[in-house]
């Protein structure tokens, strides 16, 4: 705990009657990239928002840096980096001027000449704001994220709405951002971004962690999701293959077996030897692996773009 | 103070690429002089010169259009929650509205002035120090109102039905556009309550009679109150994010700016002080204008 840059306890923020954040608490180390993920709505907007001074929490403890973004609002904002969900810059302002304006307004600085050869803006310097692509819009967010060299980044949402393409475009930026050991917190629904990009993850529902770790704890907690799907030459007794070592169950699925095991490695092995045994043959074998998407569904019930 | 001069610089860049800027600030602005000054005043000089004060006026006070349209865009488009995130402060956001207003306000009213010597062969302006400080209190304070009028107004079309609602009182109830003498005494009692109508009349004492700015201090005491209050109440009530609602106390607030008006408007339909001295250059450049236009039958009074 004592070296966390970031510590949230028992957070609660309503509006109205609606309690959006119900209760929130976690830390987040020095140089790891830390995810909230969940649905639109369950409140990581929210948390962010509350966690970057733009919103004042009804309860709970907040520290970023060591700062109380509701004490030291102006001293926090020197030390944040923030890319933020539905904002905008004036239609007619370039992209070079942007820059420059907002590396002004803090005591450290990145040269805004670096960041704009880093994020690929270079030959759009003196291009208009509203002339950009999402892309871009998007790419330039991210460096004026950076221009007071932050101790801690957040990113709320910075992919959605972008089309493949480009949105691995930005994979690539945070990721060698997580390379140079800075500290990011990013909200996202998307899993693949989650499992990809983030050192740990909190799944976020209903304004609630629901849990909490690294993509692999996650994942490890269903284990015996992982399925093979195994076509052979000839056909098995679904019993056997049941009892296999490892193996919690057998479904046939078309022409393939579909084995649901704790141990896939144990369960490949017996298989195999099982198989040599009868005469058989493997024709293919696919593992899937348990995602973050089947925990989410394991501990709500649902999925997650429901 | 460095946010606030970087911010001053942005805003004067953006509105300078604004195509509206150029219609509201220099198209609107030189319309009104030269329909004032050729055509109400027939281009005689006393005449052009005694509508130099509604002309300058009418500049100064379009101030509040602009400003709060520019604000209430920003924070709709969401451009004011990336300012949140950064250390500016609600206090530079406002602070530099005005003063890039007030930049390039200045221009206009010079060029009004230059183009009333170079083709209505006024040369002679009265005390223009006088002048300089009403232009300025009143580009500030005006915009002040803007501010106002964007911290209570949720979208882009409320603040364009506010500015209506003021605009229209503010331009035909002051001496802005009818003389104020040629208007009824009813209307010349409820005129006495708003700010325009001392700054209209106060700048055409200052280009008129040469008024030193010392005899003019109520107006610009007045004024510079009201500037004041109508800044911070704007400070309380600003907001950043698109979606926060105003508070309930917003109106009230809103409705505290009209205080130093209300009270100067009670003391003025006592005294009748504002009245005669607007009735004073009224009757002045009248007889001007007689000895200007002899052959004329009727009088060249500055009647639009």
């Amino acid at each position: 705990m004592n070296n966390s840059i970031l510590q949230v306890e028992n957070l609660v923020k309503g509006y109205g009657d609606v309690k959006a954040v119900r209760g929130v608490s976690f830390s987040v180390e020095e140089g790891e990239v830390f995810g909230l993920l969940g649905p639109n709505g369950a409140g990581k907007t929210t948390t962010v928002e509350i966690l970057e001074g733009l919103r004042t929490p009804d309860s709970g403890r907040v520290s970023v840096c060591g700062l109380d973004p509701q004490k030291n609002p102006q001293e926090l904002k020197h030390e944040i980096g923030a890319a933020l969900q539905s904002t905008s810059l004036p239609d007619k302002l370039r992209v070079m001027e942007a820059l420059r304006l907002f590396s002004s307004f803090y005591r450290r600085h990145r040269s805004p000449e670096e960041l704009l050869k880093r994020f690929g803006l270079e030959e759009k310097r003196n291009t208009f704001y509203s002339q950009l692509s999402g892309g871009q819009k998007q790419r330039l967010a991210l460096a004026m994220a950076l221009v007071n060299d932050p101790k801690v980044l957040f990113f709320d949402e910075p992919t959605s709405g972008l089309d493949p393409q480009v949105r691995r475009e930005i994979y690539d930026i945070i990721e060698e951002l997580r390379r140079e050991k800075k500290t990011i917190v990013m909200t996202t629904h998307y899993i693949e971004e989650a499992e990809r990009l983030c050192d740990r993850v909190a799944i976020v529902d209903h304004g609630q962690v629901i849990a909490l770790g690294s993509p692999r704890e996650l994942k490890e907690r269903s284990d015996d999701k992982t399925r093979l799907e195994v076509r052979l030459a000839r056909p098995e007794s679904q019993d056997v293959l049941k009892d296999l070592e490892g193996v919690t169950e057998c479904r046939i699925l078309g022409d393939s077996y579909i084995l649901h095991c704790r141990r896939p490695p144990q369960a490949i092995v017996a298989l195999v030897k099982h198989l040599e045994s009868q005469g058989n043959e493997l024709i293919s074998l696919e593992i899937a692996t348990p995602s973050l998407e089947d925990v989410f569904i394991e501990l709500t019930g649902r999925r997650l773009r429901d | 103070m460095n946010n606030f001069i970087a911010l001053t610089r942005m805003r004067i860049q953006l509105t300078i690429r604004n195509k509206m800027f150029l219609f509201f600030s220099v198209i609107m602005p030189f319309g009104f002089f030269f329909l004032y000054a050729g055509v109400f005043a027939k281009g005689v000089p006393a005449g052009v010169k005694y509508l130099m004060g509604p002309v300058v006026g009418l500049t100064v006070m379009g101030s509040f259009w602009g400003l709060s349209a520019a604000l209430v865009m920003f924070r709709e488009q969401g451009i004011l929650r990336r300012f949140h995130v950064t250390p500016v402060t609600p206090a530079d956001m406002l602070a530099s509205s005005i003063v890039s207003n007030y930049i390039l306000t200045l221009p206009t009213v010079l060029l009004e002035f230059i183009f009333a010597r170079a083709f209505f062969q006024v040369h002679n302006f009265g005390d223009l120090l006088a002048v300089f400080i009403l232009v300025t209190v009143g580009t500030v304070s005006f915009a002040s109102l803007g501010l106002v009028v964007a911290s209570v107004t949720n979208t882009m079309q409320e603040t364009q039905v506010i500015n209506q609602l003021l605009w229209l009182p503010l331009i035909f109830l002051s001496g802005a556009t009818v003389p104020l003498p040629s208007l009824p005494v009813v209307v010349q009692r409820v005129g006495v309550f708003l700010p325009a109508t001392y700054l209209v009349n106060s700048l055409q004492r200052a280009i008129y009679f040469a008024v030193p700015i010392q005899h003019l201090l109520l107006d610009v005491v007045a004024l510079c109150f009201w500037a004041v209050t109508t800044f911070f109440v704007s400070a309380q009530l600003f907001r950043w994010e698109p979606e926060s609602k105003i508070p309930r106390r917003a109106k009230l607030w809103a409705a505290a700016t009209a205080i130093p008006f209300v009270l100067l408007g009670i003391y003025e339909n006592r005294t009748g002080r504002l009245v005669a001295e607007s009735q004073a250059a009224y009757h002045a450049v009248d007889s001007a204008e007689h000895r200007a236009t002899p052959p004329k039958q009727d009088s060249g009074s500055p009647q639009p």
